[in-house]
Order: C-alpha cells, then structure tokens, then sequence
C-alpha cells in the first residue's frame, strides 16, 4: 500500500538574528490511509513548523531546505504555486487550534462552507449545501440544517471546532493536518471529537496527523507515534510500541514523569533541565545534556537504529519491549 | 479530619454584566443589552484542615477560579461567609480585609503575566513582605535568597529579571514569592497547566517537598485529574458553580460516586490505555447564565429522571468521609435504573 503521506527529510530552517536555526531538521515519517499519526512534543520541539512545512505554509524569514513531502505520491514541493494551492483545501487540509483560523466570523457557517466546496468542485448552490450538511453530520454536529444558519460566534467553542473539521473534510482529503485541535476545549468536549476522529479516519479512510504536546491524546488516539524534540524526529514507532516499550531516553523520560503512572503522593521521576533553545543546541545529540544515558559518544550525531519498524535516533537505545 | 483551618459556609457569587455582541446575535438573551446574572458559584461548603491539599476539579466554567478568589479575599462572596482561623475573610470590615488577605495566597496558571517584567526577581520577592511589614527590613535580604535556594533556584538570580527563565524557573519565582508572604493557605489555580510535562514534574516534586517541610495548607485547582490525584489529599468535583462530588481521592478515584464524576473520569484519555480507550460525555456544557432547573447535569446525564429536572439534589453523605450531590444517592434509586 503507498502511504497516503510520506515526509522524508523535511528540513526548515529560520534566519534569526542568533544565525540560523533549524526548526524542522531531516524529519520522516509515513501515515497510512485510515490511520492516526500522533506527532508529540513539548513547546518548540517543531510540531507546527512540520505541519506549516508540509504544506508549503512556511514564510520567511523561514525556508523548507530540503526534503519531499508525498500525498499519494505527488511531492509537493515540486509543483507549483498554483498546483500546490489546488492540493491544498482538496488533497491535504489543515486543523488549527484556534478553529477562526478556518473560518471567517462575518459569514453564515453554510455561505462559507458552499463557498469552499465550489472553490474545488463545480456543483449546485444547493447541492453544495447538501454537501455541507453531510460533512457536518460526519463530526457529530447535531441539527446540521440549522447551525448552517449560524455565524461562527453564534457556536460554543467545541462546535467552532468541529464545523472546522467539517471544512476540513468537504473534498474527502487524502490528509488531514489537525495541530492543538482540542487543547483548548474542555475535556468532555475534547473526549466527543476525538471519538469522533477516531471514526473519521476508520470511515473516510484519511490519513491523519494529530499534532499535540498531550500525550495522553495520542495514546488513546494515534495508530502511530512520532516523538519530537529540538527539530528532529527522536522515537518513531506504532502506538504500543512507543508508550509501552519506549527506547528514546527521552521518550522514556517523558512517560516516567507522568503522575498517572506512580503511587500518589511519590515523588516523580524528572528530567533535569529545561527544553532546550535552538540557537544554542549542543553537538551531537540535543538531549544529552538531561540524558541519565549519555556517553562521550553522544557528542557525535546519534544514528537511526531501527527494531521492528520501531526507529530511534541515540547511541545508547533502550531495550523496549 | 482535624481542626479545619477554612470554612466556606453556603457561598454564593454572582456576577453581573452586560451580554457581549456574540450572545446577544447567538439569541441567548431576550432584552437586548440588559445586564445578566452569572451564577458563578452556588451555595458551596467545604472545610478545609490544617495540612491538608484539597483538590478542586471541573470543567471551564465552573467556577474553580471564583472559589479560589473569594477564599483569596479578592471578590466577595454575594451570599455566605469565608472564614480563617475562626476569622471571617468574605464581608470583613474594611481594616481587617488587608491583613487577612495575605494570609491566603494565589498562584495561577501563566508564570508569565503574573511578574513584573521589569522588575528583578528579588525586589519581586521582596515586594510584599516588605509592604506588609512581613519580614524585618533588614532580614527581607537574607530571607529572600533562602527562599530561592528553597524553591530550588540559585540565590544569585535574585538580580535577574523574569525573561530570563524559563516557564518552570518562572512557576518557581511565583511559589516563591507566594511564600514570602507567609500564607496559612495556599491557592494554585492551574499552576502547573502551562508547564511541559518534563517540567510539570519538577514543580510537583517542588510542591510535595514544601508541602511536607512547612505544613503547608492548599487548594490545588487544576482540570488534570492525574496531577490532583497525585497530590491532592481530597477532591471536590465542581459542575457549573456548584460542588456535586467531594471526597478522599483514593476513594473517588476507586469509585466515583456522581454521574458527571463518573463520566469525566471516563471522558479523559490517560497515557498506556490503548486506542479508543475513552467514552465521551453527551452534550454541551449549559451556560452560568441560565443553568438548568433541578441538577444541572440532567441534560447530560444517563440515569436523569423526572425529579432530577425538577429538584436540586443536596450534598448528602455517602460514606464517613464523602458526599455527593444526586437524587441516585439519597433516592436508594440504583444507578442502573436511573432516577424515579
Ligand atoms: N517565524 C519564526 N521565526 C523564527 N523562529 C521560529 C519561527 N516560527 C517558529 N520558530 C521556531 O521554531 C521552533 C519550533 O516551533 P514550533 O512552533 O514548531 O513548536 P511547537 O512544537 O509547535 O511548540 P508548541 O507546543 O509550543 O506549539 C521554535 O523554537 C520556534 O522558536
Ligand atoms: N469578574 C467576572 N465578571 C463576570 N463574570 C465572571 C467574572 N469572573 C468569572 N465570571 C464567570 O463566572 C463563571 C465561573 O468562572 P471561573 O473563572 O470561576 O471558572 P473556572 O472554573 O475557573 O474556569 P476555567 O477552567 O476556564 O478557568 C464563568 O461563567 C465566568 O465567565
Ligand atoms: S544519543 Fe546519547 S545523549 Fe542522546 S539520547 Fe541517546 S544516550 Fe542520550
Ligand atoms: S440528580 Fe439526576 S440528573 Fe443529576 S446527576 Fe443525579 S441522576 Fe443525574
Ligand atoms: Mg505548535
Ligand atoms: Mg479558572
């Protein structure tokens, strides 16, 4: 089966007045149609910058310096403007966390979703809105005919965000990009919509990337877990294998800090340190700074081992399962 | 449970303001522009003992932070009373309200905001205690410094200004600063929600150190059930302004006793459950504005029935220690059949 997405060597790099800094640095990974990427990381590790990157969306004073980003085989980076905006909305769609990103606040929720069907697809006024109407049953959006009628502002915040879903799925897309796309709901909110994901993804069959820094989320959500840290790709592997055998120290770290795990009351085991700034990445592994594994080897740059399609990027691996 | 240092008798807050455009447009409101009525807490009662760290969980807007200000002495409650150490906080006279208030202290979520920029860290510490006559003058220097090494920083960085750390090193400065006014209780409301995970953890070994070498009391206000289980002695579930659920957290999370207590519980993925592993809670959450009539929940609840949209449910006790807001309780109704 061809991957409905396949990132390799996605490198981004941003001019900063502390020279350059690479925000995205030779990342890859695959997602299957039907299947549930989680890319997880702590604050500037470069989730975003890989999801505006994978879609072209990168301005300078940042630039895409190398790598190919293929949706069912066509590599984006070669086309052109005009045929890379047509992918855009129709092959590869994008969720953000604030969901007026998508929408527009002086339009009817059903004007704007007729407007973005017909951008792609030739079709009726009305055929368009029965479309629409469909797309926003799809994510759970209860009398559909009606919230059509309502301005964006006129929805509690968790609609706002599956009408943004809703838009997101109107050309069927191959994949969908969704970053943070509940973190700023309430949990019982949050719980209705990624339930509602998880189906999505069994039923259309598109390949998704759920961007978040929540780990819980994509234990419970993702096929497939990428965890990143300082702009690279450090842990690859299925769901089970990265949160039940983790063999990235880091990502190791990251479960083991984790309260749920321990007997309350107990002290946590921490990573000493603080995440890292780009501009002032040690040689070598960024990690090894706060690595309880690291050697003098870990000054050199960490290879890619790679166990049972499980991939991690160290000297000194952990056992896993 | 021993002597309760806080009483929160029956208090009640309520907001008045006028709707914003989205409300009025979103048809909400009947009259136009007229100012509306927030119940933003109702009728909540909870003691709180000397040592103890008393979790309160909920969804956003449900009052966690009102609660948490009205203890603090920064709003007054509309109906009910406060008191510390015998001492009533809310409807104090107005010379008494500035020397209690410093004995609650609040941290909150954004590290951030709450620093002066331009401030160094030590004249930040030093601020308060200063003003209040908290610490002598010439031991404010000396004290300020211990506290930094207390909290885990260098007592050098007193001379620093706030940009120069990090989120976790800035969470630090604010327990620090929160501690130089020597509290009898503290308030974190979501002080460890903005923190990345790996550092999250270093300020809750922080919090459990402090809070088993001072005796410290706390509210810990958080919506992370994992993290309140971890440090919370007992918990009070809170659903639209008012406390449905309260009870020691071993026993709450073993058996979760309130239908919204029972759906968050099952509503919230946790790391290592598999895929899929959560069930959502039906619904929306309904306004402050215009709560439901009888429980609150009943729009959301599996086992509602004719008395839940008619009557309030009372905190009844459940148990030697806990309590819960439910007709399912008090009714002898079992949770398969729903309420009668
Ligand atoms: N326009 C820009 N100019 C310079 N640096 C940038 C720019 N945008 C992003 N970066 C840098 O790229 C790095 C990755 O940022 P990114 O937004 O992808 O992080 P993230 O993993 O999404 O974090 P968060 O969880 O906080 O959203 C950061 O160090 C950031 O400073
Ligand atoms: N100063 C105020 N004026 C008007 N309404 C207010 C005020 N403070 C709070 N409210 C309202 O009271 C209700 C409770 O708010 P509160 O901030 O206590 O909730 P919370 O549980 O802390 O939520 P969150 O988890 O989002 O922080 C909300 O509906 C809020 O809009
Ligand atoms: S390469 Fe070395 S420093 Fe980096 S994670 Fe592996 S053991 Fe740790
Ligand atoms: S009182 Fe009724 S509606 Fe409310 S939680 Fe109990 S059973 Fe559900
Ligand atoms: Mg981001
Ligand atoms: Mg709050």
């Amino acid at each position: 089966m061809t991957a409905a997405l396949d990132v390799k060597g996605l490198t981004t790099r941003f001019e900063t007045r502390a020279g350059h800094v690479t925000a995205v640095n030779d990342v890859s990974f695959a997602v299957q149609p039907g299947r549930i990427m989680g890319l997880v990381g702590e604050s500037g590790s470069g989730k975003s910058v890989t999801g505006f990157s994978i879609l072209g969306l990168i301005d300078a004073p940042g630039e895409v310096t190398a790598g190919a980003v293929l949706v069912d085989g066509v590599d984006l980076r070669q086309l052109s403007t005009e045929d890379l905006r047509k992918m855009r909305g129709r092959k590869v769609a994008m969720v953000f966390q604030d969901p007026m990103m998508t929408l527009n606040p002086v339009l009817r929720v059903g004007d704007q979703m007729t407007m973005a069907v017909r951008v792609h697809q030739p079709m009726s006024k009305s055929d368009a809105l029965q479309h629409a109407r469909k797309a926003l049953e799809v994510v759970g959006i209860p009398s559909p005919a009606e919230r059509l009628k309502a301005y964006p502002h006129q929805l509690s915040g968790g609609m706002r965000q599956r009408v943004a879903i809703a838009m997101a799925l109107l050309h069927s897309p191959s994949v969908i990009i969704a970053d943070e796309a509940t973190t700023a709901l309430d949990v019982s909110i949050q719980g209705q919509i990624l339930a509602e994901v998880r189906e999505l993804a069994d039923e259309t069959g598109a390949a998704i990337v759920w961007i978040t820094h929540d780990l819980a989320v994509v234990s419970s959500l993702a096929d497939d877990i990428c965890v990143m840290y300082a702009g690279r790709i450090v842990e690859r592997g299925t769901a089970e294998q990265v949160i039940g055998g983790p063999r990235h120290p880091y990502t190791q770290g990251l479960l083991d800090s984790i309260p749920a795990r321990h007997e309350p009351g107990r002290k946590l085991p921490q990573i000493p340190g603080s995440t890292p700034q780009l501009s002032r990445l040690p040689e070598g592994c960024p990690f090894q700074p706060r690595c309880p594994r690291a050697t003098d080897l870990c000054r050199t740059e960490p290879p890619l081992d790679v166990r049972d399609g499980q991939a991690v990027l160290c000297h000194h691996p952990l056992e896993g399962v | 449970m021993t002597v309760p240092i806080l009483m929160i008798d029956a208090v009640s807050k309520r907001f008045t303001r006028r709707p914003g455009l989205a409300e009025r447009l979103a048809g909400k409101f009947t009259g136009g522009g007229k100012p509306v009525t927030v119940h933003a807490l109702t009728d909540v009662s909870l003691e709180v003992a000397k040592g103890e760290v008393l979790g309160i969980v909920g969804e956003s807007g449900c009052g966690k932070s009102t609660l948490g200000r009205v203890i603090a002495g920064i709003h007054a409650p509309t109906s009910g009373s406060v008191t510390l150490n015998g001492q009533q906080i809310a409807d104090q006279r107005r010379g008494n309200i500035h020397k209690l208030t410093t004995q609650v202290q609040m941290i909150h979520q954004d590290p951030f905001a709450s620093l002066n920029p331009r401030m160094k860290v030590g004249e930040t510490l030093a601020e308060g205690p200063r003003y209040h006559g908290i610490i002598p003058a010439d031991q404010v220097r000396t004290r300020i410094r211990a506290l930094l090494e207390q909290v885990g920083l260098e007592a050098a960085y007193a001379d620093r200004l706030p940009h120069q750390f990090s989120g976790g090193q800035r969470q630090r400065i604010a327990i620090a600063r929160a501690l130089a006014m020597q509290p009898e209780v503290l308030v974190l409301d979501e002080a460890v929600a903005s923190l990345d995970v790996s550092i999250q953890a270093q300020v809750l070994n922080l919090f459990m150190d402090l809070r088993h070498d001072l005796g410290l009391t706390a509210l810990f206000i958080s919506h992370d059930l994992s993290v309140v289980r971890h440090v919370c002695d007992r918990v009070a579930i809170m659903y639209l302004g008012r406390l449905v659920e309260l009870a020691p957290a071993d026993q709450l999370y073993a058996d979760p006793r309130h239908p919204y207590t029972r759906a968050l519980f099952a509503s919230i993925p946790t790391v290592g459950t598999g895929r899929g592993r959560f069930e959502a809670i039906k619904g929306e959450i309904p306004s402050p504005i215009a709560p439901p009539p009888g429980c609150a929940f009943h729009p959301r609840c599996p086992f509602a029935g004719p008395r839940c949209r008619a009557e309030v449910p009372r905190l009844t006790t459940a148990g030697p220690v806990r309590t819960v807001a439910c007709h399912l309780n008090d009714g002898g109704v079992d949770m398969q059949k729903g309420a009668a």
